[in-house]
């Protein structure tokens, strides 16, 4: 089953413990270029543990993470971001005393050494996620939508090939979503591919060309929107077994 | 930052020096010198947020590595104090690379730094190559290609330039990008890992510049004082003077340590001469302590924000 | 090697141990409850022993029986201290923390400079030279008290902990602030008596150690560091880990003055702490790293 459109990130066996509890158990996963995965499952599920593992956050126990064919193992999260792999925090975490704008020219500077490009690439990146007004601003005085959207610039800035975004709508209201579903769409044209935690089923039904449903650490079920939604292992993870109609499957 | 107001005063106060009386030109020369130290702290403790409160340590490396070299060796100082200050730098690599690899922060990184200061003091105290508990002395000779100079005021004048160069260094360094990676390591440090910095590296480095020009501060300071005593030169009450400055004026920022300098020194010779009455020098540190947690409670950002807003809310009036 | 002279070291530390354990167990109640690490820890002590001094040269009270007075009067220091100062800052970042406490460290160490003056003191104690023999081992009867004071008082201070309403609020506070809060715990005034009690068990070891060597206020940072030492060993906010990590700590030293000078001595504990500080930051007990 080699499929060279599949190397992309290529994970296999990947396992974490911590002390006696399993977080992530024997995970397999691929990715094209240009994908958007969806990651869901329910709260506790290990999802952020595996983007902590992707990212460099955390050692693997066990397995193998391989990110455009070279294997990521052991490596810091700064070498992973220079790679291409760039993540946002479930929690936002900005630079607080810094401005909006110093916030992304500090990512930027990862690509652009001189202070100049830096700037401009940074003002480039803040015009794309829409927070150019705000440049000026202290990242402390933003409203969460636009810590959120600062949250993505940064990561953007570091001219990633793969994101890694972990729940960026959580706390967002309606439109809110709208936009960032729509942004989020847009940067995955531009040709990044999008690796996304959601608990906000819409948004990911909508922007994930396939999803890969986690439950205790393990992968339960793995497909289209569409078939994961009906699945009757992802319903029961979910909402229990109850809610599983004999008719699903 | 208006350039005008501080050319300016830097021309009056290298005019200075003919107009005052010694007993000024000393408190002038001290001042600049703790400010000097302090901005050497700055780059680590402020810009990169790595608390340290054992920098007396690289004073005394300095100081006892250039006074060993010139008392035995006859070399002179104004190449041993780089020898000085590289031997500081090494003890700032250890420091830093025994801290930073092994994940030390906050509370326990400062700990760490006190333990190493007081480890150099009792090694110094205990060793009697380098003078044990009565310490070194040097004698004075006068000879200014032994850095040694009969005229006070040349000493002001080399701590000018001391506090100048290094301020000016802190200036450039803000704006550059380490500068932007060790800010943005001290306000978060996991996102900055995750944003493609070094940030061991980056820490490692601070750490050693920051090392290597308070040690160069500890060569001046011996050669000014003409004696070196393990108690002085690696004690707390050393590194406490040290970081008053950045913290009171404003750490993180190319003028706090000044700042701090020129309002502390003037306030530590007050209440010295306040405490000579019960008899020992102690008692300034009593004020220290009182406008640490004065500060920390009122003015967290130190006094140079609070100055610039000041500035620019009069501006606006105007 | 001398058995005797080892053995003898063994029980000297152990005994002595009780009063490291005090110290730690305030020190480890306070970061436990408040995630506050009090940099003034040992400078409280230095004044617990200067009460004691004081006490007795005035009042000619034994510091043996004046300790829980000591106690009280640094618990109201305690309990100032957090409820004006440290809960004003409870949410700032922890640097701001390490500075005040370093800024109270400062005033209280040179106040104590100021007012009693840089020469050593002694204090008597009427248990002092009595012995009780014990087989080829001599009991230095006020250090065995000593211990058993010790002892008591971590006793009452667990009673405290788990058996009493404020004690369990306090438990509650350190474990979820919010939590506590929401169900109507006044989470500052916990805090405060919590530093209360912190400071009144330094205190309270300050009297008990102030007959055993002669003292000054710059024997307040040894005391913090030992105190550091040992809360870092048995892990930090760990109570047990405080208190066998005092034992401990006080057999290494004791053992160590039987084979190294005293002048060593204090090279030993800061190489130690370094050494701690690399290895074990979570501590024997595993508590979580600041």
């Amino acid at each position: 089953m080699e499929d060279d459109a599949l190397s992309f990130l290529e994970v296999r066996g990947l396992c974490k413990r911590f002390g006696g509890l399993l977080a992530v158990e024997g995970l397999d996963l691929t990715m094209a270029e240009g994908e958007m995965l969806g990651l869901i499952g329910p709260n506790g599920a290990g999802k952020t543990t595996v983007f902590n593992l992707l990212s460099g956050f955390l050692a693997p126990d066990a397995g193998e993470i391989r990110f455009r064919e070279r294997r990521l193992g052991g490596l810091k999260p700064h070498d992973i971001c220079r790679r291409g792999l760039a993540r946002t925090f479930q929690i936002v975490r900005p630079f607080a005393r810094l401005s909006v704008l110093d916030n992304v020219k500090v990512a930027a500077l990862a690509r652009h050494p001189a202070m100049s490009d830096a700037l401009a690439a940074a003002r480039s990146v803040l015009e794309r996620v829409g927070l150019v007004d705000r440049a000026s601003e202290l990242a402390s005085r933003l409203t969460l939508a636009d810590r959120k959207r600062l949250e993505l610039a940064r990561a953007l800035a570091t001219e990633p090939t793969l994101l890694l975004l972990d729940e960026v709508m959580a706390g967002l209201n309606a439109t809110e979503i709208d936009a960032m579903v729509r942004l989020i769409g847009a940067i995955n044209a531009g040709g990044i591919s999008v690796l996304l935690i959601e608990h906000n089923m819409r948004a990911v039904m909508s922007l994930s060309h396939r999803v890969i449903v986690l439950s205790f650490g393990e992968k339960i079920a793995e497909g289209t929107p569409r078939a994961v939604a009906v699945d009757r292992r992802v319903i029961e993870a979910y909402l229990g077994d109850e809610y599983v109609h004999p008719a699903a499957h | 930052m208006r350039l005008w107001p501080l050319a300016l005063a830097l021309v009056a106060l290298a005019a200075l020096p003919p107009f005052i009386g010694s007993y000024v030109v000393t408190l002038f020369t001290l001042i600049f010198f703790y400010a000097y130290l302090g901005q050497a702290w700055n780059i680590l403790g402020g810009y990169a947020g790595q608390l340290s409160a054992g920098h007396a340590a690289f004073v005394g490396i300095g100081a006892y590595v250039t006074a060993v070299l010139s008392l035995r060796l006859g070399l002179t100082p104004w190449i041993g104090m780089f020898v000085g200050a590289a031997a500081a730098a090494l003890l700032g690599a250890i420091i830093g690379y025994l801290g930073f690899r092994f994940g030390l922060r906050g509370f326990y990184f400062v700990l760490l730094t006190v333990a190493f200061a007081e480890v150099c003091r009792i090694i110094a105290l205990n060793t009697e190559a380098v003078g044990g508990a009565v310490g070194l002395y040097i004698t004075f000779t006068g000879n200014p290609a032994q850095f040694q100079f009969q005229n006070p005021r040349a000493y002001y004048y080399i701590a000018l330039v001391l506090m100048t160069g290094a301020t000016v260094a802190v200036w450039r360094l803000e704006q550059s990008r380490l500068g932007a990676y060790l800010v943005a390591i001290r306000e978060d440090e996991q996102a900055a890992e995750a944003l493609g910095i070094d940030t061991f590296r980056c820490k490692l480095l601070a750490s050693v510049l920051s090392a290597f020009l308070t040690g160069i501060g500890g060569a001046f300071y011996a050669f000014y004082q003409f004696s070196l005593q393990p108690n002085t030169l690696f004690g707390i009450p050393l590194s406490v003077e040290i970081i008053m400055r950045p913290i009171v004026g404003g750490a993180g920022t190319p003028l706090g340590p000044v700042l701090g300098s020129f309002i502390l020194s003037p306030l530590a010779e007050l209440s010295r001469s306040y405490f000579a009455a019960t008899g020992w020098s102690g008692g300034h540190l009593i004020v220290y302590g009182s406008l640490l947690i004065a500060v920390v409670l009122f003015l967290p950002q130190g006094a140079a924000p609070f100055v610039a807003r000041l500035a620019r809310s009069w501006r606006m009036t105007r | 090697m001398d058995l005797v002279l080892i053995a003898q070291g063994l029980l000297n530390g152990f005994l002595f141990g009780g009063v490291y354990s005090l110290m730690a167990v305030g020190l480890t109640l306070i970061f436990g409850v408040m995630r506050v690490v009090n940099f003034a820890h040992g400078d409280m002590m230095v004044w617990g022993m200067y009460l004691a001094f004081l006490l007795a040269t005035r009042l000619g009270l034994d510091p043996y029986a004046g300790f829980p007075l000591c106690a009280a009067v640094l618990f109201a220091l305690g309990f100032v201290v957090q409820r004006r100062l440290v809960n004003r800052i409870i949410d700032a970042p922890h640097e701001m923390q390490i500075l005040l406490m370093l800024g109270i460290a400062l005033v209280l160490e040179n106040g104590a400079l100021v007012v009693f003056g840089p020469d050593p003191r002694r204090v008597k104690s009427f248990l002092a030279l009595s012995t009780v023999w014990l087989g080829p081992l001599f009991v230095d009867v006020a250090r065995l008290v000593t211990f058993l004071l010790a002892g008591v008082l971590t006793g009452l201070l667990y009673l405290f902990l788990f058996r009493t309403d404020l004690g369990r609020s306090m438990r509650a506070a350190a474990d979820n602030p919010y939590g506590a809060a929401v169900i109507g715990t006044d989470v500052r005034r916990v805090y405060a008596v919590a530093f209360g009690i912190g400071a009144a068990c330094v205190g309270a070891a300050g009297a008990l150690v102030a007959p055993f060597y002669p003292f000054q206020p710059s024997v307040g940072l040894g005391a913090s560091v030992t105190s550091f030492n040992i809360v870092i060993i048995g892990g930090m906010g760990s109570l047990p880990g405080a208190f066998l990590g005092g034992l401990l700590v006080a057999v290494a030293e004791s053992l160590g003055a039987v084979f190294l000078s005293p002048s060593l001595k204090e090279l030993v504990s800061f190489s130690l702490l370094i050494l701690i500080l690399l290895f074990r930051p979570a501590g024997l007990f595993g508590g979580k790293v600041a």
